[in-house]
C-alpha cells in the first residue's frame, strides 16, 4: 500500500517546491525590489481602477433591482439628516427680543433650548465621528453593508468571489509582506546602529526606514497620492497631521523620514521601537513621563533645536477620528515655537475603511480588517509651513493650522475635543450657554450679582 | 396611539440613529445613552429634554417610544397631506407641541406649573449668573401675567393663552432633509 504513495509523495513535494520558488521570486521581483528602489510598476493603480469599475457596475445593478421593485435605494446622507438652524442660540434669542424695550423672561424661550436639544438627539456633530463613515454605495464587503438591499444573485456571487480572493490570496500575501517588512526593519536598523554617528549612518538609516515602510505600504495594498511634495517637512520642524488610524504613520513615513513620538510599549512594539532608535533618534516616553507636560515639551524642543535631527511627526488630535472631520488640536505641540508643517490625509472609504474604532476593535482585529479589505486608497497633501504669528497664542495657532488641514482635505472643522470619544464633555460649556441666556434675560449692562 | 406619517427612509435613518446611540445594544436607550451626546449634555435643559423620552417611572425607552416623542417635532404642514380620518389629534399638532413644552416646566407632572417649579427651571437655564431675588421676581412677574384663576400656578390652558401669539409650529419643528 505504502509503495503507491511514494511516487505521488515526491511529485507533490516537487510541485510544492516549485510553486514556493515561483511565489517567492514573484514576490521579490514585483514587490520587494521596487520597494527598495522606490519605484512602482503601477499594478496597484490598475487594480484600483478595475475595482472602481466593479463598484459602479454593482451600484447600477442595485439601482436596477430597486427600480424593478418600485422602491428607493437607501442613500446615506453625509450632510446630516435634518436641516438645522444656522443661527447660534444667542442670535435666536436676540431675534425674539427685537423691539422689546425691557429684557425679560418669556415662557416661549424654552422652545429654543428644547428644539436644539431634540435636534442634537436626532443628529449631532460629534458622536458620528467615532464610528466608521457610511458609504454612498456598497463596496462588496459585508462589514460595510448596512441597509443596502436589492442584492441580486450575480452580486452575491461576485461578493463570494471577492471573499475568496481577499481571504485566500490577498490576506496571506499581505501578512507575509508585513512580517517581511517589520522583520527587515528590526534587523537592518540594529545593523545600522552599529555604525558610528555621522552622515553615513544617517544616510543608511533613511534608506533602511524608507525601504521597510514601503514594503509595509505594499503589505496593505495602499495606493497613495502625494500632492505638493515641495512642502515636505524639513529638519527642525514639526509635522502635524489629522489622525485616522495607526496606518497614518506608515503612509507618511514611506515618503519621507520622520522622528516618531510615542509611549514605550512592551512586546513586539517594544522590540521595533528599540531597534528603530538605534538607527536614528526617535522620542519614546515612559508611561510616567507622559503626564509631565514640561518634560514632554522640553524633549520636543531639544529635538527640534538640533537641526541634524529629523522632523517630528505628531498627531495633535490625540485619538483616531473617522476621517470625516478634524477635531480639536491639543496645544502642546504648538507651544514649542518652531515651524509647523501641516499635512492633510484623506482616505477613500470605498476600498476599505481605515478608521480604527479602538473602543470596538483591538489592534490585531483591526489589522486583519485592513489586510482583508480591497485596498487602502488615500491622498496626502503637504501644506505650506506655518509659524505662530505675533499676538497669536498657542490655541489660536492650533486652530489656524487645523482649519487649513480641514479645508485642504475636505473635512469638517470641529471645535469639539476628540477626547469625547471616551470622556464626558466639560461643564464649562454648559456654563457658557447659561451665561449667554442670562445676559439676554437681565441685560448685559445691568449689575449681575452672583448668588 | 395617534399616527403621524413618517416616510420609510426617515424611519430607517432614525432607527440607525437609535442603534448608534444604544451602546449597550439591548434595544433600548437609557439616560446615560442620551447624556453621551455632547451637544445635549451642554444644553442647560438637557436633563429635562431627556426626561421627556422616559414615561413615568421607567428608565428605558425603546424605539417605539423614541419615535413617539420625536413625532411631536414633525412640521405641521405635513399633516395637510394626511388630512385623513385619524381620530384625535396627531402628536405634532400645535396643542401637543405646547403640551410637550408645558411638561418641560411641570417637574412633578401634576398638570400645574408652580412658582417653585418655574424657579427651578429658570435656575437650570441661567446657572449661577442671576441672584435668587432677581430670579424670584422674574418668576413672580411671569406667574402674575399668566395666572387668570388666582391659584398662583399656571395651568395648561393659561399657558396656551400666554403663548397664543407665538409661532409654536415653527419653533418646535424639525425639518428632515429628503
Amino acid at each position: 500500500m505504502e509503495s503507491y504513495l511514494f511516487p505521488f509523495d515526491s511529485l507533490i513535494c516537487m510541485l510544492l517546491g516549485i510553486s514556493f520558488t515561483v511565489w517567492f521570486t514573484l514576490l521579490l521581483v514585483f514587490i520587494i525590489v521596487p520597494a527598495i528602489l522606490g519605484v512602482s510598476f503601477g499594478i496597484r493603480r490598475l487594480y484600483m481602477n478595475s475595482l472602481i469599475k466593479l463598484f459602479e457596475w454593482a451600484t447600477l445593478r442595485m439601482e436596477r433591482g430597486a427600480r424593478e421593485k418600485n422602491q428607493h435605494l437607501y442613500k446615506p446622507y453625509s450632510n446630516g439628516i435634518i436641516a438645522k438652524e444656522p443661527a447660534s442660540l444667542e442670535q435666536e434669542i436676540q431675534e425674539m427680543r427685537r423691539g422689546g424695550a425691557e429684557p425679560e423672561f418669556d415662557m416661549s424661550d424654552i422652545f429654543n433650548f428644547c428644539r436644539r436639544g431634540v435636534e442634537s438627539i436626532v443628529d449631532d456633530e460629534v458622536t458620528k465621528r467615532f464610528t466608521a463613515e457610511e458609504l454612498e454605495s456598497w463596496n462588496l464587503l459585508t462589514r460595510s453593508n448596512y441597509n443596502f438591499h436589492h442584492i441580486s444573485t450575480r452580486l452575491t456571487a461576485l461578493w463570494g468571489v471577492g471573499v475568496l480572493i481577499r481571504y485566500g490570496f490577498l490576506l496571506p500575501l499581505r501578512v507575509t509582506l508585513a512580517f517581511t517588512g517589520v522583520g527587515l526593519l528590526v534587523v537592518q536598523s540594529s545593523i545600522v546602529g552599529l555604525f558610528p554617528n555621522g552622515r553615513m549612518k544617517n544616510y543608511l538609516s533613511d534608506k533602511v526606514h524608507l525601504m521597510c515602510y514601503r514594503i509595509c505600504v505594499r503589505a496593505l495594498t495602499a495606493i497613495i497620492t502625494y500632492h505638493d511634495s515641495e512642502n515636505k517637512p524639513k529638519n527642525g520642524g514639526i509635522c502635524v497631521a489629522n489622525h485616522t488610524s495607526p496606518i497614518d504613520v506608515i503612509i507618511l513615513a514611506s515618503d519621507g523620514c520622520y522622528a516618531m513620538v510615542g509611549q514605550v510599549h512592551g512586546g513586539l512594539m517594544g522590540v521595533i521601537q528599540r531597534a528603530m532608535v538605534k538607527a536614528c533618534p526617535h522620542i519614546w516616553f515612559e508611561r510616567s513621563e507622559v503626564k509631565d507636560r514640561h518634560l514632554v515639551a522640553k524633549r520636543l524642543s531639544d529635538h527640534v533645536a538640533d537641526k541634524s535631527k529629523l522632523p517630528i511627526l505628531i498627531f495633535p488630535e490625540g485619538t483616531c477620528i473617522n476621517n470625516t472631520s478634524v477635531m480639536m488640536f491639543k496645544k502642546g505641540s504648538f507651544e514649542i515655537g518652531c515651524t509647523v508643517y501641516p499635512v492633510a490625509i484623506k482616505y477613500d472609504p470605498r476600498f476599505g475603511d481605515a478608521f480604527w474604532n479602538s473602543s470596538k476593535f483591538g489592534m490585531v482585529n483591526y489589522l486583519l480588517h485592513m489586510m482583508s479589505s480591497w485596498a487602502i486608497v488615500c491622498s496626502v497633501w503637504y501644506l505650506p509651513p506655518m509659524s505662530r504669528m505675533e499676538g497669536e497664542d498657542a490655541v489660536q495657532f492650533a486652530n489656524r493650522v487645523k482649519a487649513a488641514i480641514a479645508r485642504k482635505g475636505g473635512l469638517a472643522d470641529l471645535l469639539w475635543d476628540g477626547g469625547l470619544k471616551r470622556g464626558k464633555v466639560k461643564e464649562v460649556f454648559k456654563e457658557e450657554q447659561q451665561k449667554l441666556y442670562s445676559k439676554v434675560l437681565v441685560g448685559s449692562s445691568e449689575d449681575r450679582s452672583r448668588s | 396611539c395617534v399616527c403621524v406619517t413618517v416616510s420609510h427612509s426617515q424611519i430607517t435613518r432614525l432607527y440607525s440613529r437609535f442603534h448608534s446611540l444604544d451602546k449597550g445594544e439591548n434595544g433600548a436607550l437609557s439616560r446615560e445613552d442620551f447624556q453621551r451626546i455632547p451637544e445635549l449634555a451642554i444644553n442647560p435643559l438637557g436633563d429635562r429634554i431627556i426626561n421627556a423620552f422616559f414615561p413615568e417611572g421607567e428608565d428605558q425607552v425603546n424605539f417605539r417610544g423614541f419615535m413617539r416623542t420625536l413625532a411631536h417635532f414633525r412640521p405641521v404642514e405635513d399633516n395637510e397631506k394626511n388630512k385623513v380620518l385619524t381620530p384625535g389629534e396627531p402628536l405634532n399638532s400645535r396643542t401637543n407641541k405646547l403640551l410637550f413644552a408645558f411638561r418641560l416646566y411641570d417637574l412633578d407632572r401634576d398638570d400645574k406649573i408652580s412658582r417653585d417649579e418655574l424657579l427651578q427651571v429658570l435656575r437650570m437655564m441661567v446657572g449661577v449668573n442671576i441672584s435668587d431675588e432677581q430670579l424670584g421676581s422674574i418668576a413672580d412677574r411671569t406667574i402674575q401675567e399668566a395666572d387668570t384663576n388666582g391659584d398662583m400656578c399656571i395651568s395648561f390652558n393659561e399657558f396656551t393663552k400666554v403663548l397664543e401669539k407665538v409661532d409654536v409650529e415653527q419653533k418646535m419643528s424639525i425639518r428632515f432633509l429628503h
